[in-house]
């Protein structure tokens, strides 16, 4: 299987259907497109399709109808080549417990047709990639939450994919590990070209992390496009600002929507399309002496809600 | 070196690695559970019956305990660690893993194999202690146990596909397994039987077993050795296909 002269996105969807044993049906035919090198999320509720559809692509779902290609591989007419191309890492932990991290690295590697001179060095680059090395030796069900997560991703990097799918990969983590991760997958995306699907409830992953975004809610996708096109559609952003000197009488910003949260700190509202200039100098004719100010919440988790609400 | 030739020596070794990890339940139980079978059935009862098919007790008696632990312990190998790694989820590692259905069913049919001769091993070692050990056919005793265990094997992985939680995977021993073993002639000639029950005893692919193996050992059987080979062939294909429809299905383990 030759890549180097494929040009074509590294996940083609179309008409993805899903109707489960018991009539429910989780996809109405969507489609879906990734191109290569791609940092892409894909969103939505609890129940809206994503894992279903992740599931279809990494062969864990049979799909009821449509096509999935991996890199032009059809993943069922050319399934072999397909599963090679691809990394999974799941939202639950699924390995097997009383198994030894370096092991269940290597054996990962081993299912991918990597003998074990080749797998071993493999194991080792990611698993001291992922500051799991000290615990090589260790029993799987020994290993912290943080840890258990770096294991499944070490594990689906080891045959090194093109294409990684990360199904909340961030889900229960503290910030410093949830930091330290976003640093590995971007280094991952940016040096190494590696093309990675995510799904998250944090928006504010989504965000900084991702390019593009798809949406999808009740099994259709709602919205695909890239990041800054989507947060383009966001009429208006609400600012939180701190003032240095509490102002009790809370004055009203003219010509924007205004609310005061305590004496020292209020919200205000910035239309699409405004700068935000000529709010300080309503702040200076106001004699509002400014400490800070910060965007109120995540700008995706508006559009987002919005979205799905409509949708 | 075939990637699938690969995998499937991934998931053997990782079988094998398993049933060493666990030993004391692995290959310790059958060797403590022979070793009475041993004292009681074949030395304090063995006594008082005498012959059996014109050989001492013990000496009849070796054979079936043997096949036995094979069969049973085949079974269990591949029912319990397969339905764990359902259980944990671990099997989705093959699911996204280019690994076929067939490279996925054998690698764990002959996982259970490796015990089923391990633990054959194990008890005919303990054997040594009450009995000579005789061989009159040792290309008949290899081939019976191979056969055998991957028969059971294949029945242990169905039996997990099937399964939801952990007893169902120790109903079939319990309740079929047992007394197929018990009443397949390990402890008796069905020459004994009435006609009837004789009969009956033909359905139970057991007999066959441990008859080919006991004329492995001691050139004598109660069925032909022909019949023994066409069921045991015959009983391998169906469930092999079988455990690959399961398999393509996503039986117990796709949605």
């Amino acid at each position: 299987m030759n890549l180097e002269n494929y040009q074509g996105p590294a996940l083609s969807i179309r008409g993805l259907e899903k109707v489960y044993d018991n009539g429910f049906r989780a996809l109405n035919g969507i489609d879906l497109t990734v191109q290569q090198g791609d940092f892409f999320a894909l969103l939505g509720p609890n129940g809206a399709g994503k894992s279903t559809t992740l599931g279809i692509v990494s062969g864990l779902v049979n799909k009821s109808a449509g096509t999935v290609e991996v890199y032009g591989q059809n993943t069922e007419a050319d399934w072999f080549h397909s599963k090679r191309l691809l990394g999974v890492v799941p939202q639950e932990f699924n390995f097997n417990q009383f198994e030894k991290v370096g092991d269940i690295v290597v054996t990962q590697a081993g299912y991918y047709g990597l003998t074990a001179a080749q797998a071993k060095p493999r194991a080792e680059k990611y698993l001291k990639a992922l500051d799991l090395w000290e615990k090589r030796d260790v029993q799987s069900r020994m290993l912290s939450g943080g840890m258990k997560r770096r294991l499944m991703i070490a594990r689906a990097l080891v045959h090194e994919p093109k294409l990684l799918i990360l199904d909340e990969p961030t889900a229960g983590v503290d910030i410093e590990l949830r930091l330290s991760m976003w640093e590995y997958l971007k280094k991952l995306n940016e040096q190494e070209g590696t093309t990675i699907i995510l799904t998250t409830h944090y928006l504010e992953e989504a965000e900084s992390l991702c390019r593009n975004i798809a949406i999808i809610n009740k099994g259709n996708i709602v919205k695909q496009t890239s990041k800054r096109d989507l947060l383009s559609e966001l009429r208006v952003q609400t600012f939180v600002v701190e003032l240095i000197e509490a102002k009790p009488e809370r004055p009203l910003i003219a010509d924007h929507r205004c609310q005061w949260v305590d004496d020292q700190t209020f919200e205000v509202d910035v239309e699409q399309g405004k700068g935000i200039n000529e709010l300080f100098d309503a702040f200076d004719k106001l004699g509002l002496n400014v400490a800070g100010i910060r965007p109120k919440s995540n700008r995706l988790e508006t559009l987002f809600v919005d979205l799905v609400r409509n949708g | 070196m075939s990637a699938y030739w690969i995998a499937f020596n991934t998931i053997l070794v990782k079988e094998i690695r398993r049933f060493l990890r666990i030993w004391q339940q692995t290959l310790l139980p059958p060797a403590i559970t022979m070793t009475l079978y041993f004292i009681i059935f074949g030395n304090l009862i063995g006594e008082r019956i005498g012959e059996m098919a014109g050989l001492d007790y013990m000496s009849f008696i070796v054979p079936g305990l043997i096949m036995m632990s094979v069969i049973n312990n085949a079974y269990s190998n591949v029912s319990s660690s397969f339905f764990s790694n359902k259980f944990q989820r671990s099997v989705e590692e093959l699911l996204v893993a280019p690994v076929p259905n067939w490279v996925i069913l054998w690698g764990f049919v002959f996982g259970g194999v490796a015990r089923g001769i391990m633990t054959g091993l194990i008890v005919t070692l303990v054997a040594v202690f009450f009995t000579d050990i005789q061989v009159h056919n040792i290309w008949v005793l290899i081939s019976t146990v191979l056969l055998s265990s991957i028969l059971f094997s294949l029945g242990g992985f169905i039996n997990a596909l099937y399964a939801n939680k952990f007893d169902d995977v120790s109903i079939i021993p319990t309740f079929v397994l047992t007394p197929l073993s018990y009443l397949g002639g390990v402890f008796f000639s069905i020459s004994l039987l009435p006609d009837f029950w004789k009969d009956v005893s033909a359905f139970n692919p057991i007999l066959y077993m441990v008859n080919a193996f006991r004329y492995g050992m001691l050139g004598v059987s109660d069925v032909s050795l022909v019949s023994c080979y066409a069921i045991l062939v015959s009983i391998i294909l169906i469930l092999t296909a079988y455990s690959l429809w399961l398999l393509k299905r996503g039986k117990g383990i796709r949605h």
